[in-house]
């Protein structure tokens, strides 16, 4: 089982987990799941054309997976995946 | 001045002896402070901490924008300012609270806003940047601006319970420059997507601690002292208590400094980010100012008043309304009337909006109307006893 860290935007589809975990043999295996499973979030993580989003980034542990084999990167059990969305807060 | 002719007198040499006495930083250290130029754009959550901080630790010239007056809700967080400061400028205010506070410094105001006309002549003037704002448009602005005018920008950002902290474009040991947030996310969210502090909320602690990160990001950048989270980002969640760094490359496709630089002035940053640009799927709903609504009441006309919002706003302020939050409304058609007219209400007039279209589209209303401004509308205008958050 892969683990997907979930950030706090995205948290609102997902019951309010911060975790998630499937069997997935590859990154988009693993965020197809997760949005197989969780109404609306998918628009939060591609586009029309099925591109990752701009601003979110997905990690393999410490390394951007754009800098492996992008959704094609090949996950092994216990892996941990993250998605990390760009925010913007600080003084208001 | 170069540093080396920096002198300190007998009252410095014993405020800051704490720093003078770190093998590591001395004095060499302490000089390089005093030498050096912090612009702090923002001096709210973030910036209330990285002001205190970078003031206390005796860097010589520290430049505040901000053109923001200090709100009462804003005193959860941003430990600048006291109960006598609500309504004055934080700009004002964070100056004299950093004067009393070291003496030996330099502060100047710049009581305005940070935009286009004035990014680059500002960062110009300093040496340092520390990115203390809450929007994405200034984000880009204060990013790309660094990026121009060759200068690091020491960046923190919060949401609820979650900080990001890292340190773009800082001048590297082979003469490039290090990663930038364009690398990062090359371009923001949709307006509407990722809520602001100001909807989303953030817990009071969160902006000080990564504040704090910030703030000893700039001491290393200025003093040469460690490694800086240069082309790293660092993470923190406060609610399971877990931090994570990770590698930020650059990206090669970079508009400001990649290898084929196609931007090479600032841009209009409200456009980039989608604001105030006519979205075509966002048609008018019928409105109702809150005075005409206010007369509606007075009158006694028939209607029904949905409240869009969450119960944990809803406990806040309410104005009567039946409590339906946006996400449930299609699911509650039973509880909204189609033969009367039904007013729908929320914060400030966007997610009633929504619920009206989706209402519209899905169930075939025809009697909804929004109320222009909502609740915060309401409460200026009408019920100022109410709170406002």
């Amino acid at each position: 089982m892969a683990t997907l860290i979930i950030p706090t935007p995205l948290r609102k589809f997902t019951g309010g987990e911060s975790i998630y975990t499937a069997s997935a043999s590859t990154v988009k295996e693993l965020l197809v799941a997760l949005y197989t499973s969780h109404d609306g979030i998918k628009k939060h993580l591609f586009d029309d054309e099925g591109e990752l989003r701009s601003f979110i980034r997905v990690y393999l542990g410490d390394e951007d997976i754009n800098e492996l084999e992008g959704v094609d990167t090949k996950l092994e059990d216990r892996d941990e995946v993250s998605i990390i969305p760009a925010i913007a807060g600080g003084s208001k | 001045m170069s540093h080396q002719d920096i002198t300190f007198s007998k009252e410095e040499l014993e405020r800051y002896s704490r720093h003078l006495i770190i093998p590591e930083f001395n004095i060499e250290g302490q000089r390089k402070l005093k030498a050096s130029s912090v612009l702090v754009i923002g001096s709210g959550g973030l910036g209330s901490p990285l002001l205190l901080y970078l003031a206390a630790a005796g860097v010589g010239r520290i430049g505040i924008v901000d053109f923001d007056t200090v709100d009462a809700s804003n005193l959860q967080r941003q430990v600048l300012f006291g109960v006598e400061d609500v309504g004055v400028s934080k700009a004002v205010a964070a100056e004299k609270r950093l004067a009393s506070l070291n003496p030996h410094i330099t502060i100047e105001v710049h009581d305005t806003m940070f935009t286009v006309d004035n990014a680059r002549e500002l960062v110009k003037q300093y040496d340092v940047v520390a990115d203390g704002t809450d929007n994405f448009p200034t984000r880009y602005l204060v990013n790309d601006t660094c990026v121009l005018e060759d200068k690091v920008n020491v960046y923190a950002s919060i949401f609820r319970f979650e900080g990001q902290a890292s340190v773009f474009n800082e001048l590297l040991a082979d003469g490039t420059r290090g990663p930038n947030y364009r690398d990062l996310f090359p371009s923001p969210p949709p307006p509407g997507l990722v809520p602001s502090c100001a909807e989303g909320g953030v817990i009071g602690v969160l902006p000080g601690i990564l504040g704090s990160i910030q703030a000893l990001e700039v001491l290393k950048v200025i003093s040469g002292v460690g490694d800086t989270l240069s082309g790293r980002l660092f993470l923190f969640d406060a609610t399971a208590f877990s931090t994570r760094i990770l590698k930020i490359r650059k990206n090669k496709n970079n508009p400001l400094n990649g290898e084929n630089p196609t931007q090479t002035e600032l841009i209009n940053y409200d456009q980039f980010c989608g604001i105030g640009v006519p979205s075509e799927q966002l048609r008018e709903v019928e409105e109702i100012t809150v005075l005409d609504y206010d007369q509606w009441r007075k009158d006694g006309r028939e209607h029904v008043l949905i409240d869009v919002r969450e119960p944990y706003e809803y406990g806040i302020a309410e104005m009567g309304g039946t409590l339906i939050p946006l996400a449930t409304v299609l699911e509650s058609t039973d509880r909204i009337p189609k033969d009367i007219p039904v007013v729908v209400q929320c914060r400030s007039g966007s997610r009633s909006a929504t619920a009206i279209r989706e209402l519209e589209d899905t169930h075939g209303y025809t009697n909804l109307i929004n109320l222009k401004g909502g609740i915060l509308e309401w409460q200026e205008a009408v019920q100022p006893m109410l709170a406002r958050y």
